[in-house]
């Protein structure tokens, strides 16, 4: 479909699971994560605050650049990465074909 | 002890409106809330955003919504404990409840609405083996009082706004600061990562990048931690406080021992009238949870009026409900 990507998530045992994602509804990642009922709580909404929709970007094409509000957060959490982004912070597009996440929820 | 009909934990929109709807029918509301003031994620965290999602308003800021419901319920003289998080719900033998707050206040009502939002903000704790042993023995999620850490040796962890801030400030109390960072930079806040990389270099600080504290030690108080350094050795450092500032989250907090039915963080409910599964206990807007659930303000609000038609039942047990339009009755002041 055309307005249609595929993103992935990635197990521990790094087996991977394909979810198809829509470009077209103004989505973020970390919703259609939800939608697809993986556990993420997602507590915020989506305003860069909770930090638990915390992913680990494993492979990607160019991503949105960093917000400071989500810069700050990821510097605050104790076991993020150079590879850490917030999924809500992330919004569907082309350009995220074939994004490969591993889900890092913070409690 | 304050007395009222309705108590309702949380300032938010919805809690605000909780008060006007319970209003119309001649209850009286009582509102706590842990932050300083009312409005709760809208006066905290965006008061200049818009909203386009409230009726009747094709735009509004979140600041602006606050002081509208504000000047809407102030016909019925609703009365506020702000500043202060609630902590016990007290069951009495005839049925109503007393809520207590962490300092202490007491509010005696007949009916407790939770209207709580994201929960209370509190601070994220970093994955420390032993860590929770030396809660107020040494570790400290955050800081109430700085004197408490004049002339002694700190470590305090994290890379966020806090860490900078109070990395700065507690610099000319402590007798030796170290700051340890998992990261190379510090990305959120410019301004505070250059003074204290200038702290660092005058020697007023130590500065301890790529490093995680993974340890802490101590015989009942801790006296020293365990650093380990990305692609080098551990080592231990001696130190009389650890500061641990990983931000906040936000949690249900002391709601989670209440006894309330929860999923994944919210209050479970019945879309009837909203009610928890404690009977006189109801749970409206963000902090509950129901199939088909829609964290929206304007959701919030339609919870607000049917709990308060099935709180009406609980306060007036001899009265028939009958509902009323304010085009028909208008406001009637409470006294």
């Amino acid at each position: 479909m055309e307005d249609t990507i595929k993103i992935y998530v990635e197990h521990e045992d790094g087996t991977r699971q394909e979810v198809e994602a829509p470009t077209d509804m103004g989505l973020s990642v970390m919703e259609i994560l939800k939608a697809s009922e993986y556990d993420i709580a997602a507590v915020c909404g989506g305003m860069a605050l909770c930090a638990t929709c915390h992913v680990e970007v494993i492979e990607s094409g160019e991503l949105p650049e960093l917000s400071d509000d989500e810069a700050n957060m990821l510097d605050s959490l104790p076991h993020a990465t150079s590879a850490s982004r917030l999924s809500c912070q992330l919004r569907l597009a082309p350009a995220l074909d074939g994004l490969v996440v591993r889900l890092k929820p913070e409690a | 002890m304050i007395k009222t009909d309705i108590c309702i934990v949380g300032a938010g929109p919805v809690g605000l409106f909780a008060v006007f709807e319970a209003g119309l029918l001649k209850m009286r509301c009582h509102v706590v809330d842990a932050l300083p003031m009312v409005g709760g994620q809208l006066s905290e965290i965006y008061p200049k955003k818009p909203i386009y999602d409230i009726p009747g308003f094709p735009e509004v800021l979140a600041g602006d919504l606050v002081k509208n419901l504000e000047q809407q319920i102030a016909p019925f003289h609703p009365t506020f404990t702000l500043g202060e998080r609630v902590e016990e719900l007290e069951k009495q033998e005839d049925g109503s409840f007393v809520v207590r707050t962490s300092e202490g206040t007491g509010i005696a009502c007949k009916v407790v609405v939770i209207a709580g939002g994201l929960g209370s903000f509190e601070p994220r704790k970093p994955a420390i083996e032993n860590l929770e042993h030396f809660e107020g023995k040494g570790v400290n999620y955050m800081v109430r009082d700085p004197e408490a850490f004049r002339s002694k040796r700190l470590v305090i962890a994290g890379g966020g706004d806090s860490a900078l801030d109070w990395t700065i400030y507690l610099s000319g109390l402590a007798k030796e600061l170290t700051l340890v960072h998992r990261g190379t930079t510090f990305r959120g806040a410019p301004e505070s990562a250059e003074k204290v990389m200038t702290l660092a270099e005058e020697g007023k600080i130590k500065l301890l990048l790529k490093s995680n504290v993974t340890n802490v030690h101590g015989n009942g108080k801790l006296n020293a931690v365990s650093i380990a350094v990305e692609n080098d050795t551990d080592y231990t450092l001696e130190t009389d406080y650890l500061i641990p500032l990983f931000g906040l989250v936000p949690k249900l907090g002391p709601l989670e021992n209440w006894g309330l039915e929860l999923e994944k963080n919210a209050i479970k409910v019945d879309t009837f009238d909203y009610s928890t599964n404690i009977p006189g206990v109801y749970a409206i807007g963000d902090i509950n949870t129901y199939p088909g659930k829609l964290k929206l303000i304007l959701c919030g609000f339609h919870e607000a009026a049917l709990m308060a038609q099935s709180a009406y039942n609980i306060i007036y047990p001899d009265k028939k409900f009958v509902l009323k339009y304010t085009t028909v009755n208008g406001i009637t002041e409470l006294a």
